[in-house]
């Protein structure tokens, strides 16, 4: 149904509310793996991640009828994803209460990883394991607030305007946010990375 | 205007994302073009970032989007009995 594809979406929502609901599955399409990145850096593990990601987006459809056009369907549906994965951390007694310091903290300053150089880390690393995992592990370890920013602007690429429409924030504290979370990722990859990175010993040159 | 390595590691984030004032862009490349520390810091911070947004580091379970599409279907079969 090619004719379908080429609607926008504010059509699709339109012609879904209007009994067209088979449109949903094209709806949601590009937006799925946003979903389930933000319900897993909530609940840690893949199966909670998914079950989330799918309630979010039955919740979406059902609520499909209160979505305003102001605002865009993508930080509509993350809003969506992020309270559904909150409610359930809450339910489940596990929610991770950020300490009294993370909250305060957003004026103090960060101090990054003094380096002398970089050498480019290419994105074949990303092939490795270990490099996969460190990256993980790293973002993992973030603060919730920031992570949350951080996954949302850098690796799902929406824009700071987005993002605070999502999350449900100012765009000053994005800023803010965005900024620690990236400084605290440098701070604690760089020294690995570059480990991983570094190039064999050449025997023959014993000064280097 | 000459700024310390510290106030340009405030500037680092907004640097990248092109969103500094232009004054501000300035002052900050200047300081970047002689010291090799801030320099380091700014290409490992968008070397980092560059990593985190490749899609291999974090990947759909396989079959995600399959069983994404049933629960779909499950709720319009309950709406449609």
């Amino acid at each position: 149904m090619p004719q379908m594809m080429n609607r926008s979406e504010p059509e699709m929502i339109a012609a879904i509310l209007a009994g067209e609901i088979q449109l949903f599955h094209e709806l949601i399409r590009p937006y799925e793996r946003s979903v389930y990145i933000m319900a897993l850096s909530y609940m840690k593990n893949e199966a909670d991640a998914e079950d989330v990601a799918q309630e979010a987006t039955v919740r979406a459809f059902r609520k499909l009828s209160s979505f305003r056009a102001e605002s865009k369907f993508s930080t509509w549906l993350i809003s969506i994803t992020l309270n559904e994965a909150r409610t359930r951390l809450r339910r489940q007694v596990l929610v991770r209460m950020e300490s009294l310091e993370q909250l305060l903290d957003e004026d103090t300053r960060l101090s990054p990883a003094l380096l002398r150089d970089w050498r480019e880390i290419p994105s074949e690393a990303i092939e490795r394991d270990e490099v996969r995992k460190l990256i993980q592990q790293a973002v993992d370890q973030l603060p919730d607030m920031y992570r949350e920013v951080f996954l949302l602007r850098d690796v799902e690429e929406f824009s700071i305007n987005e993002a605070a429409e999502a999350l449900k924030i100012s765009i000053p504290s994005v800023k803010v946010r965005l900024h620690r979370a990236r400084s605290m990722l440098q701070k604690q990859l760089a020294p690995q990375l570059r480990l991983v990175n570094r190039p064999p010993k050449r025997k023959l040159l014993p000064w280097l | 205007m000459v700024i310390d390595c510290k106030h340009v590691w405030n500037y680092i984030s907004d640097f990248i994302d092109g969103a500094l004032p232009e004054e501000t862009r300035v002052t900050v490349q200047k300081h970047l073009d002689h010291c090799e520390i801030c320099s380091a810091i700014l290409d490992s911070t968008r070397n980092i970032i560059i990593l985190t947004a490749d899609d291999r580091v974090f990947e759909l379970p396989v079959g995600f989007s399959e069983r994404l599409h049933k629960r779909i279907d499950l709720e319009f079969m309950r709406l449609a009995p």
